[in-house]
């Protein structure tokens, strides 16, 4: 149990960035990082008008099934 | 050699199981045996017929980039790791189908839905989700509807379209039914799920408001709060002047449930929808990883036999032989064409390598296909008896909880009123008879799971956790199901009048929302008021639109594969096309022309009217009769409707193939041209 515990503290950082990027937490992040490296010279969405816009997008189309 | 050894003692471990599922016919099979036999036959799939249709049937290319790579907009075209992919997916395809289906084709034995869900799955839904799911990469996430209409022609897709719109309505109105039964005269299970309205409106506000885009708090906040919500309905349901105020009838509920699809059609979506989501969502994978886990600890002995007599067609929960009404009834768990829409949607946009589609496609289906081997077990692992006097509508057995317990018992399958009446009392209900829909006795069969794993002492309290589990999995799927067929009538009817196309103009906005909910509430009213429950009319419909779909998906893929000149492997399509085309059609049939009034819906009709005419019916019978006439009879005419539908796209699909067999002119693949991957390159040069 405690070889567990000493597993998960070594990787923890990693088991965070995994979970926040499985759940979509860190999607503002990326888009940010995305528009600095591609389109540095367009302001960048804010973080609610990007959550918005995303939600918008995702529920437009299928996204949920039987 | 390692991997041969393994593959070799996986399938010696699916054969024995396999030969222990379908041979054990006079003592109880254990739980554990089908799970092996299951997890055996998907990784056998996964790993041999995955990998020969990606490699040789799709020609998968790790070195072609996809969309997501070339169309990189940091937004809805991202590069993202398979994982996070097939979570992503299997989110989305994963809903209650494969939940209620295998619960109330259980009434065949466990044998027959187990055989076609580990069958189906393996040669026919992962195949249509991974085939489909590489075509929509292929062509930039194209949807289904496109796609039919660019390989196969306009009617094609304007029929993919119609079909799809159907297949919204008759889903919303099962589904919608489904909770009505949950909830009716139980002041628990509504007040938990009233609660977890206000819950999903709190995480919405967090999320838009507070902290925009923090999906991980909002998240622990609303499983929290759904959490308070389950405990409150129980402390509620204690409370003797609380109490009345959630008891309702089941046609009020129908009212409170169209109201809601209402307003979540038309309210942002950031307000309701989003934020339900991401809590059923949450909620959804938990409880779908802690009954896997309880099960292997608990590894329960199945009571139901391997093969009832209902088989002859005269099952209590639903009319019709095996044959066809297995296969219809499992629906999602085996084969389900609603994935289709789901492997052209958004999935496609996040495909990193074309080699991933095994995984995300074909993985994610045998996923769900798992879940419904889960939810199979937890029906069959009741007493007979007590799964039939759960299931069975009023109308079937009798009203009086007397009368319905001497039917069922005479059928060979013991059960006492005193036995009912103890355990509504163990589940906190005050009774369990004819709560049809399957959602209450797999709420049974998992509070007994989980009752017997983490403490028999809180049997009440699991129950309705996995009731608040499947009204709140259940209520995505109405309110995006709702908002999709809005947008999907918007398009229609903007072709009609422009404005009307117009996606955020008021009027159109509410004229769609309300044609929408108006017609699958229309649907959930009349289950309502049919004293046999409702569910054994509309579940077949439901399944017949969703092989349909099926079919429809199928017949895209085998018309590409055929355009693309690989003719010889066709049948990796067109077999499962060819079955499900069989079961539609001889389901359908018999649901239009069968003379018995429990399978033909005319001939029930009939039935119904001489009954009415001669004075035969009981007053309150009497009363809602007419209704019930008119419905069967339409019923009829859309079952009618969605075979045409069906074998219109076959035969379209059939014309583009001999067009390209005798060399005539066909329209151009709309496949995206290829580009080398740059990530692949690079991800190779790191790992040689």
């Amino acid at each position: 149990m405690r070889g567990v515990a000493r597993l998960a503290a070594r990787h923890a950082g990693a088991l965070w960035s995994a979970l926040r990027a499985a759940s979509g937490d860190d999607a503002y992040e990326r888009y940010r990082a995305h528009q600095a490296a591609r389109h540095a010279l367009e302001p960048p969405l804010s973080r609610r008008a990007f959550y918005e816009d995303a939600q918008r997008r995702k529920w437009s189309g299928v996204s949920r099934c039987c | 050699m390692m991997r041969r050894i393994s593959a070799a003692l996986l399938a010696i471990v699916g054969a024995i199981a396999i030969g222990a599922v379908a041979l054990q016919r006079h003592e109880p099979i254990n739980a554990l045996w089908i799970l092996t036999a299951a997890v055996c036959v998907y990784l056998l799939g996964y790993r041999f017929y995955a990998a020969w249709i990606a490699a040789r049937v799709l020609s998968v290319d790790a070195w072609r980039a996809t969309p997501a790579e070339r169309l990189n907009n940091g937004r809805d075209f991202v590069p993202t790791h398979r994982a996070i992919v097939f979570g992503h997916h299997f989110a989305a395809i994963a809903g209650p189908g494969p939940l209620v289906g295998p619960t109330l084709a259980a009434q065949f034995g466990y044998l027959p839905g187990t055989l076609w869900i580990l069958v189906g799955a393996v040669l026919g839904g992962c195949v249509q989700d991974m085939i489909i799911l590489l075509l929509s990469t292929r062509r930039d996430g194209r949807s289904l509807g496109q796609m039919a209409r660019d390989e196969l022609g306009p009617l094609g897709g304007f029929a993919a379209l119609v079909g799809t719109l159907i297949i919204m309505i008759i889903l919303s109105a099962v589904l919608g039914l489904v909770i009505v039964n949950v909830m009716k005269h139980s002041p628990w299970a509504s007040s938990t799920v009233f609660a977890t309205i206000p819950a999903a409106l709190i995480v919405g506000l967090y999320l838009r408001l507070w902290r925009p885009g923090r999906v991980l708090e909002a998240s622990l906040l609303g499983v929290a709060l759904m959490l308070l919500a389950l405990l409150a309905g129980g402390w509620i349901d204690h409370q003797p002047v609380l109490r009345p105020l959630f008891d309702y009838t089941a046609i009020a509920l129908a009212g409170f449930v169209i109201l809601y699809g209402f307003c979540a059609a038309i309210l942002p979506v950031w307000l309701l929808l989003a934020p339900r989501d991401y809590l059923s969502t949450f909620l959804k994978l938990g409880t779908v990883a802690l009954l896997a886990v309880a099960i292997v600890l608990t590894h329960p002995q199945i009571k139901m036999p391997a093969v009832t007599a209902f088989t002859d067609g005269t099952g209590p929960l639903f009319g019709g032989k095996v044959f066809p009404f297995v296969f219809i009834t499992i629906a999602c768990g085996a084969v389900s064409g609603f994935h289709a829409l789901v492997a052209s949607g958004t999935t496609p946009k996040l495909i990193t390598n074309e080699a991933d589609v095994r995984l995300v496609g074909y993985g994610s289906m045998a996923l769900e296909s798992f879940v419904a081997i889960m939810a199979l077990i937890a029906a069959t692992l009741l007493d007979p008896g007590v799964y039939f006097a759960i299931n069975a509508g009023a109308g079937v057995v009798g009203a009086a909880p007397a009368a319905a317990v001497h039917t069922i018992s005479g059928w060979g399958f013991p059960v006492t009123v005193q036995q009912m009446q103890a355990l509504a009392g163990a589940m906190g209900e005050r009774t369990l008879f004819a709560r049809s829909g399957g959602a209450p006795s797999l709420a049974v069969g998992m509070a007994s799971i989980f009752g017997s794993t983490f403490g028999r002492g809180l049997l009440a309290l699991w129950y309705h956790f996995a009731i608040m589990f499947e009204a709140v999995f259940i209520m995505a799927v109405l309110d995006a199901g709702t908002r999709v067929g809005r947008f999907m009538l918007q398009d229609l009817l903007g072709h009609l009048w422009q404005p009307l196309g117009r996606t955020s103009w008021y009027p159109s906005v509410l004229l769609a929302s309300a044609l929408m909910v108006g017609a699958w509430g229309y649907f959930l009213y009349i289950g309502v008021i049919d004293p046999n429950g409702g569910v054994n009319i509309l579940w077949p419909l439901f399944g017949i639109s969703n092989q349909m779909l099926a079919g429809i998906a199928l017949s895209v893929a085998t018309g590409i594969i055929i355009k693309s000149g690989k003719l010889r492997y066709a049948l990796v399509t067109l077999a499962p096309l060819a079955w499900l085309a069989l079961v539609t059609t001889t389901a359908a049939w018999q649901k239009i022309t069968s003379a018995d009034a429990r399978v033909g819906l005319f001939a029930a009709a009939n039935e119904l009217a001489r009954q009415l005419a001669l004075g035969a019916l009981p007053p309150e019978r009497a009363a809602v009769a007419p209704q019930l006439i008119v419905n069967q009879r339409l019923d009829a005419w859309l079952t009618m409707l969605l075979l045409a539908i069906l074998w219109f796209v076959i035969l379209d699909m059939a014309r583009i193939c001999v067009r390209r067999l005798r060399g005539l002119a066909l329209r151009s693949s709309s496949e995206a041209p290829y580009q080398p991957s740059r990530l692949h390159s690079a991800a190779a040069q790191v790992q040689p």
